[in-house]
């Protein structure tokens, strides 16, 4: 059999996927988590109820949504109520098992920004803030997190910081009373994170095929840890990518063809 | 109960310079028909509201509306940044502008509050976050029979706020559905409010619990067919990526943004006349609809 050709994108959502457990209530972000939502539903996890910020519950999109309130998503929900209801009933309220959230920087303790780069006053790239992303790390049973590995994402100081992980490490999420279990995967292009169960520092625990561990050291901003015995993340297969591809081009031709 | 107007008369008789107005519709039903009137009439000195501010608000930004802007995802979805709310933050152009930065459940239940005629909405958020180093108006109490510590956000109360729906009756009765967001809560929130409408019909025949908004909460309805383009109006049409995207290259730039606005904004009477204007330059082969 010929070797399948993959990018290091792909790698990191079909990884992330593969994380989500089938049935498994998802409060989605939009991007790369979205996709990987997906992809979850449409292979090994299609009882998973995805969950919109926009208050679309069991959203069953068939192209990925540009926005967050796509019609796609409520066309498709099995229920679509609004947003103080959604914030305040079900995310607030402990329904939501796990949220699924990208970043623009995260550091050690898996804290994420998604605010600014710079100084808040005198911002050099402004972003467009938490959304509900800090409610969303605050209040699910857990959170996983997807972005893509370098200098500039995995920084030793956050800028500002958006939304908790595990704050100074230790015990300090739980002494802050924030319900949720707080973040327990990151997975990114090289690779897959997870806290020391009681440090709580982010530790290199699986490397995507074809990645050594040097080069993650090297795209990481703080003297990362790595695990004593390190995984190797399996190699995407022919039908993961295939279907990843299809919802990817006919996401492509929906967003392209209203013009 | 609310008067049947045409959008220009309802904005001129509602909006006033300095007022702190809320433009809501979470992705769907963005009432972007009124932020162009709101820009033909050049409004100034606006405090505006808005959980995602969205292309509505980088227009208003970018036309000098504005002088404060309350929010918490000030972006272009699926797309990327908003680039005239970043040069008036970035740059102070046109204005400077102020901010004031909440997260999606702080304006929820500010809303929620401001409608229920509370002080303040609370929630189990911001702790621990940076955003209460900046935001002084986020701040926190003790629960008074647990002790628990909860976030308090001042009830947000708009002079204005302007939403798009469905449908109307002749009366000025509201009906919308799909992603409904947090219009409701803005609506009871403000001291006046207008709504622009798919069309206007003789009967809702709204089934019992629909999102009704009754006449008598309402100050105006017009009726603005596509008054929600590009976001969508679930059952009238979908949303126009394409133009969020295109927007992206329109807005990047000042000239390339003064061009587009005054062009299909000021240089047009109403909205009718601005969907005509993005289609004849999109047929001249201009970026998407731009």
């Amino acid at each position: 059999m010929p070797e399948l050709t993959y990018t290091a994108d792909e790698m990191m959502t079909i990884q992330a996927a593969r994380m989500i457990r089938n049935g498994v209530t998802l409060f989605v972000g939009i991007g790369l988590p979205s996709a990987a939502a997906n992809l979850a539903r449409l292979t090994h996890a299609p009882d998973t109820v995805l969950i919109y910020e926009s208050g679309t519950i069991g959203a069953k999109p068939n192209v990925l949504p540009l926005s967050i309130g796509d019609g796609e998503l409520s066309e498709t929900a099995d229920a679509v109520v609004s947003i103080p209801e959604i914030f305040s009933y079900w995310l607030q309220g402990g329904r939501i098992g796990l949220g699924f959230l990208g970043a623009a920087q995260i550091d050690k303790f898996a804290n994420i920004n998604s605010t600014v780069i710079g100084d808040y006053n005198k911002p050099k790239v402004r972003l467009p803030g938490s959304g509900g992303a800090q409610e969303i790390a605050g209040f699910c049973g857990e959170v996983m997190i997807t972005l893509r590995h370098n200098n500039r994402a995995f920084v030793n100081k956050l800028d500002f910081l958006t939304s908790g992980g595990y704050f100074e490490g230790g015990d300090s999420r739980q002494k802050l009373g924030l319900p949720g279990k707080g973040p327990t995967n990151v997975i990114t292009d090289l690779g897959i994170l997870t806290p020391d169960p009681v440090t709580k520092e982010l530790t290199l625990t699986s490397l995507h095929p074809g990645i050594v561990v040097e080069q993650v050291i090297a795209a990481t901003g703080w003297p990362l840890k790595v695990a004593p015995k390190l995984d190797a993340t399996a190699e995407p297969t022919a039908n993961e990518l295939s279907i990843l591809r299809d919802l990817n081009a006919r996401t492509a031709r929906a967003h392209a063809g209203q013009a | 109960m609310a008067s049947i107007l045409s959008l220009a008369e309802a904005i001129r008789e509602t909006v006033r310079d300095g007022d702190t107005i809320a433009l809501e519709g979470f992705t769907h039903l963005i009432p972007f028909a009124a932020g162009h009137e709101i820009i033909r009439q050049a409004k100034r000195d606006l405090t505006v509201i808005r959980m995602t501010p969205d292309l509505i608000y980088d227009q208003l930004i970018g036309a000098g509306c504005v002088k404060k802007i309350i929010f918490s995802w000030g972006g272009n979805p699926g797309v990327g940044s908003l680039h005239r709310l970043r040069d008036a933050v970035e740059n102070n152009w046109p204005q400077p502008i102020e901010i004031e930065e909440h997260a999606h459940a702080g304006m929820a239940v500010a809303y929620s509050a401001g409608a229920s005629g509370l002080p303040f909405g609370m929630l189990r958020g911001y702790i621990g976050t940076d955003l209460v180093k900046y935001n002084q108006r986020i701040k926190f109490i003790d629960c008074p029979f647990t002790g628990q510590k909860l976030a308090a956000i001042p009830a947000h109360r708009p002079d204005v706020t302007v939403i798009h729906a469905q449908k109307a009756d002749r009366r000025g009765n509201v009906l919308m559905w799909g992603v409904v967001g947090v219009q409701k809560e803005a609506v009871l929130a403000a001291k006046r409010a207008i709504v622009t409408v798919e069309e206007i019909v003789d009967d809702l025949h709204a089934p019992p619990n629909s999102v009704v908004l009754p006449s008598w909460v309402l100050s105006a309805v017009c009726e603005v067919k596509g008054g929600a383009f590009p976001s969508y109006a679930q059952g009238y049409y979908q949303r126009n990526n394409a133009f969020y995207k295109a927007w992206d290259v329109v807005a990047r730039e000042r000239d390339s943004f003064k061009a587009w606005i005054g062009r299909h904004v000021l240089g047009t009477k109403d909205f009718g006349e601005f969907k005509r204007s993005i289609v004849s330059a999109s047929n001249e082969g201009a970026p998407a609809n731009a």
